[in-house]
Formats: structure tokens, C-alpha cells, sequence
């Protein structure tokens, strides 16, 4: 179990204030200028000796996706945009981050600014976070009195300009060419890549999107140590991680944890363990809803990292581990994650917007127990044709679940089929 | 994707305060110049809370002449994106998370409290409550949430759904946040490793 001492977001909970003095007593803001003084390629070295993985799912380098931007000034603004767009089914860390915790996450971004020699940082905030907003707002403000952003940020000589801007409420938002358009004042509909947001991304000019927990961890990463960093952990799967644990569960809770924590443990210690005792357990997904899921057995010892989930054809994803005990009808639970992805589909390629509904439609029909079972075959073919066959990877998190699904509980699907059909012939 | 439409019935006209028009334009200033597009999403969203929670076509019409874009990209967006509301909401507006985290903890039972207090779904009650379904809200460990206007409410059942309602047309007081009496996100009881 993770030390008290080694916690990053020690008001994760929002026990204590969220306002500048609170945050500098918990250690924010200490030593910004040290740390920009240690120049563009000290962090990002430093950030590359951490071992910290991109927190918003796909679990890219943070540091490697930093050297990307380009080294010498292009004579355009160079921008970095957090994604605070957090909207995947199961994930609500970023909005205790924001609320909580706004100073880790403003210095991160001048941090970040530094490192890539950014001038300007937009953080998207998802439209339905309005109080979470209004605290990051406030947050902002008082940075900007306290000379910590704004011209010579922090006494560093830098001028970083941050700004907060908010969506109205789309999923896709989150993928960071969509959100680019989302902030240009668009559909958010993603764009072809490449260019790469790197050499063209908000307004044309050189872009990086970073997740808000990978931004909200760096200062404290280079503050104590990159070693301190990557002795969490397991190897290539270093650090702490914030944790979402909801369904059934005794106690869902948000909870910081380090990473390569056994699943079990996770639930047991922090969650309360699973409604009904362990023995109840059916099945969790252990990333957010685009994960497929995985059964009880290797729920039993599975590790809760990017590599051992992907060891079970699973994944990290945003580390929101939803559980599902046995009294869970688990056609119906993946045909609500397949509407979720039908409605939030933004429509721009063919496989995707028409397959969405499609698989919306076979899943609530097995669900109902109205397909035949030679038809699970049918539905696994259209989650292949959906899978890979677009711009972003949307379709594919639509695709994922059930083939989860599939995998697993072939037979659980067949039972149902079966079981209707029998049903229908006894005439009752 | 969903479809929608305009409002049959529309109002003749619709106006900013001038507080609407100093935000607006302050919103345009966090961007570069000739990127007053960018203000879009930030300008409907102070439109529809001007007209009552729901975007008249005069808003859009507004919108597209302050920040000088084509009448038909201001209306792509406003259909684009699900917070905003092309036919009128009541005063107060639920919004119950239906996706499977909340759905697993019990949200068909607060759409039953809903039906049960303010009537059908996406039909504004004579006292002006209305209530939709959502796609996830992001406050899956708090589940089932919903989120009437701008806050959210959580931890709920039928019981405590169905009071939050009688509170809020008796036009009492609601308590933000959990209904059961958590701070946030922190689990019912702490472990902490001291060592």
C-alpha cells in the first residue's frame, strides 16, 4: 500500500482549502524558478529518467511527446492544451485534480510551458465541470497576482500566458485533434494525422496536448526526484496513479496508488472490497469503458499497470476500474457502454457512425435475448469492420467492449439466446 | 450520434444584458486576434442561460453576428454539442447520468423518481422542472449523480432523488454534493499507510 509520504495529491479529497496559501503550505510552487532554471532539456531529461507514462489513457512517454515540439522558436505561438475534457465512463480523478488540487496543476502547466518553450496554455475544461471551472478560475487568478503566471513567470524570465477554456459536453472533445477543433471554434470532429499536433495543431501552429494528471504530477516528479518517481512502481510502469473505483463495490472512491498494485488489493484495501465478498465478482473493466473487460479469474492476480493489463488483452486506460458483481446482467451493462458510444460518435467516417448504431442495436437484441446465437458471430465481424477503420479511435473503443464481452462470455451470451429461444417454443 | 432540430415555436426576439456582452467580449480576448470563432462554445453557453436554458434561433443569429462567423457554423455547433439545448428546458433542469457505472449503482431508479415527480422525460412540468438522460457525467464514484443546472448532486437512490425534487419545487434549499454525507470522493472509511 502506497506511503502517506509518497503521495502526490495529498488533498486529493478536498479536506483542506484549494486556495494559493493552502496549496504552497502542501509544498506547490516552492521552487518553480529552480526547476525552469534547469532548462529545456534538464526537465525533459529528468522526466524521461522518471519513467512517467502519459496519464489520459494511452500511456505514451510524457517526456518523448514534449521533444517532439520544435527546439528553436518558428516564429509562430507555441501552445500547450490540457485536456481536462475528462468524460470517459468510470474516469473521474481530473475533476478532483481541478477542484482539489488546481496549483499542481497550473504549475505543471507553466512547468510543461517551459520545457517546450510554449508561450501560451489553454486548459479545456469539459462544459459540465461549471463549479470545477469557476474553481480553476479563481485558482488562476491568484497565480496571476502572485507573479507565478503572466510575464516573468515566477521570476523565470518567461512569459506564459494561461487561459481556461470549456466545451458543452462531447466525448469525442477528448481526443486531442478534436479538441483542437473544439477550440477553434468547431465541431469537434478529429483531424487526419499526420501533420502531427507537434508541428501543426491549434491554430496551425506547433501543439501539445497533455492530460491533466500527467500535467499535475511534474512538478512534484521533479521536485523530489525522478528516482524517488521511478522506485514506485514496476519497471517501464513507473509512479503513482489516481485510481477510480465505482460499481459494486462497498465503498467506490477515488484513491492515489501506486502503480503494478494488484487488482484485488486495490478493491479490498481502498473500495471495501466487492459487494457480496470477492466470491461475488463477475467481471471488471479495468480502464474506463473502452477497455474490454476481464472475468474473475484474472481479476484473482492481474497487476494494475499498462503492461500487465495489456499481458490480458485488456488495458490501463484512465485507470477507472468499474465493478461488476454477480447480480449484473452483463449484455445489458456493455449495450449501455455501446449507446454511450453511439450517442457520442461525432458522425465524420462511415464505419463509426452507421456501426455505432448498429452495435447498439444487436447488443440491446442480445440483451433481450431476441438474436439468434450464430448472430454473436455477426456482431463480433462488426466490431472488426468498425475496429481500425476510422480517423480517431473511437470506433475502436466502441468495438473493444464488446469484443470483451465476447471473448470471455461467449457461453454466458449463448445461455441467454438459448435460454429465450427455449422459452418461446415452451409457448410461455 | 443524435439528431436535433430547432424549436418549432420560437420567440421574435432575443437580446445579451450589457453583463453578457462585457463577458463575451472578455472571453474573445483569451484568444489571438481573428480567432474570435474560438468564443463560440463559451458565448452559446451565456446565451442559453440568458433565454431560460435553451438556445432560441435569435441567440445563434446573436452569436454569429458578435463573433462575425456564417449563421449555419454557429448552428452546427449548437447541434454538435449536447449541452446545449435547442427546445426549452424547465427552470430547474435534471440531467440523470444513465451510463453503466451510475447504471450498475441504481440510476433506473432515479429516472423512476423522475417519472414518478416531474413526469416524462423531456417534458417540462408546470412548475418548470425537467429531466433528460445524460451520457456520463464524470462522477462515477459518487454514482448514480445527476446534475440539476450547474450542480451535481450524488451518492443518490429513489428515496433521496425523490426528496431533492418535492425540496426543489417547494422551492427549499438543496444540499450540492453528496446526499450521504461525503466530502467527495473519499471512500466511506480511510486506510492510510503511515510507515
Amino acid at each position: 500500500m502506497l506511503k502517506e509520504k509518497d503521495k502526490i495529491f495529498t488533498n486529493l479529497y478536498g479536506f483542506e482549502s484549494f486556495t494559493l496559501a493552502s496549496a504552497k503550505k502542501r509544498g506547490d510552487w516552492s521552487t518553480t524558478k529552480e526547476i525552469i532554471d534547469k532548462g529545456r532539456d534538464g526537465i525533459i531529461g529528468e522526466l524521461t529518467k522518471s519513467g512517467l507514462r502519459g496519464r489520459g489513457g494511452a500511456g505514451f512517454p510524457t517526456a518523448t511527446k514534449w521533444s517532439f515540439m520544435p527546439k528553436e522558436p518558428t516564429g509562430k505561438t507555441h501552445y500547450l492544451v490540457v485536456n481536462a475534457d475528462e468524460s470517459e465512463p468510470g474516469t473521474c480523478k481530473d475533476r478532483d485534480i481541478i477542484r482539489h488540487e488546481p496549483h499542481k496543476l497550473l504549475e505543471g502547466c507553466i512547468i510543461a510551458c517551459a520545457a517546450m518553450g510554449a508561450q501560451v496554455c489553454y486548459i479545456y475544461v469539459r462544459g459540465e465541470f461549471y463549479n470545477e471551472r469557476i474553481i480553476l478560475q479563481s485558482a488562476l487568478e491568484e497565480a496571476y497576482e502572485e507573479g507565478l503566471v503572466g510575464k516573468n513567470a515566477c521570476g523565470s524570465g518567461l512569459d506564459i500566458e494561461i487561459f481556461i477554456h470549456h466545451g458543452a459536453g462531447a466525448y469525442i472533445c477528448g481526443e486531442e485533434t478534436a479538441l483542437l477543433e473544439s477550440l477553434e471554434g468547431k465541431k469537434g470532429m478529429p483531424r487526419l494525422k499526420p501533420p502531427f499536433p507537434a508541428t501543426s495543431g491549434l491554430y496551425g501552429c506547433p501543439t501539445t496536448v497533455n492530460n491533466v494528471e500527467s500535467i499535475a504530477v511534474v512538478p512534484t516528479i521533479l521536485r523530489r526526484g525522478p528516482d524517488w518517481f521511478s522506485s514506485l512502481g514496476r519497471e517501464r510502469n513507473a509512479g503513482t496513479k489516481i485510481f477510480c473505483i465505482s460499481g459494486h463495490v462497498n465503498n467506490p472512491c477515488n484513491v492515489e496508488e501506486e502503480m503494478g498494485i494488484p487488482l484485488k488489493d486495490l478493491i479490498e484495501k481502498h473500495a471495501g472490497g466487492v459487494i457480496g465478498g470477492w466470491d461475488n465478482l463477475l467481471a471488471v473493466i479495468p480502464g474506463g469503458s473502452s477497455v474490454p473487460m476481464i472475468p474473475k479469474e484474472i481479476c484473482d492476480d492481474v497487476l494494475m499497470d499498462f503492461d500487465s493489463l495489456q499481458a490480458v488483452n485488456s488495458g490501463l486506460g484512465t485507470a477507472a476500474v468499474i465493478v461488476m458483481d454477480k447480480s449484473t446482467d452483463l449484455i445489458k451493462a456493455i449495450s449501455r457502454i455501446s449507446y454511450f458510444y453511439k450517442h457520442e460518435s461525432c458522425g465524420q467516417c462511415t464505419p463509426c457512425r452507421e456501426g455505432t448504431s448498429w452495435l447498439w442495436e444487436m447488443m440491446e437484441k442480445m440483451a433481450n435475448g431476441e438474436a439468434r446465437v450464430d448472430e454473436i458471430d455477426t456482431l463480433l465481424g462488426l466490431t472488426k469492420r468498425i475496429e481500425g477503420h476510422c480517423i480517431c479511435a473511437l470506433g475502436d473503443a466502441a468495438a473493444w467492449p464488446v469484443q470483451g464481452l465476447i471473448r470471455h462470455f461467449r457461453g454466458y451470451m449463448e445461455d441467454r439466446l438459448n435460454e429465450t429461444k427455449k422459452n418461446i417454443v415452451a409457448g410461455r | 450520434m443524435t439528431v436535433k432540430r430547432l424549436d418549432i415555436n420560437q420567440p421574435k426576439s432575443f437580446e445579451f444584458s450589457n453583463e453578457d456582452l462585457t463577458l463575451i467580449n472578455d472571453t474573445i480576448q483569451n484568444y489571438p486576434e481573428n480567432r474570435k470563432q474560438s468564443a463560440v462554445v463559451p458565448s452559446l453557453y451565456i446565451a442559453q442561460k440568458r433565454a431560460g436554458g435553451w438556445l432560441p434561433e435569435q441567440a445563434i443569429l446573436k452569436v454569429a453576428e458578435m463573433l462575425d462567423m456564417p449563421k449555419i457554423r454557429v448552428l452546427e455547433i449548437a447541434s454538435f454539442y449536447s449541452m446545449f439545448n435547442l427546445t426549452p428546458t424547465g427552470h430547474h433542469f435534471i440531467q440523470v447520468c444513465g451510463t453503466t457505472p451510475c447504471w450498475l449503482r441504481g440510476s433506473d431508479q432515479i429516472k423512476k423518481a423522475c417519472n414518478d415527480l416531474v413526469g416524462k422525460e423531456g417534458e417540462v412540468s408546470e412548475d418548470s422542472v425537467s429531466w433528460l438522460e445524460v451520457e456520463c457525467l464524470g462522477a462515477c464514484v459518487n454514482a448514480p449523480a445527476v446534475q440539476i443546472n450547474e450542480d451535481y448532486y450524488e451518492d443518490l437512490n429513489y428515496e433521496s432523488m425523490t426528496a431533492l425534487i418535492k425540496k426543489i419545487k417547494g422551492k427549499k434549499d438543496i444540499k450540492v454534493g453528496s446526499q450521504v454525507g461525503r466530502v467527495s470522493s473519499e471512500p466511506k472509511k480511510m486506510e492510510k499507510n503511515n510507515a
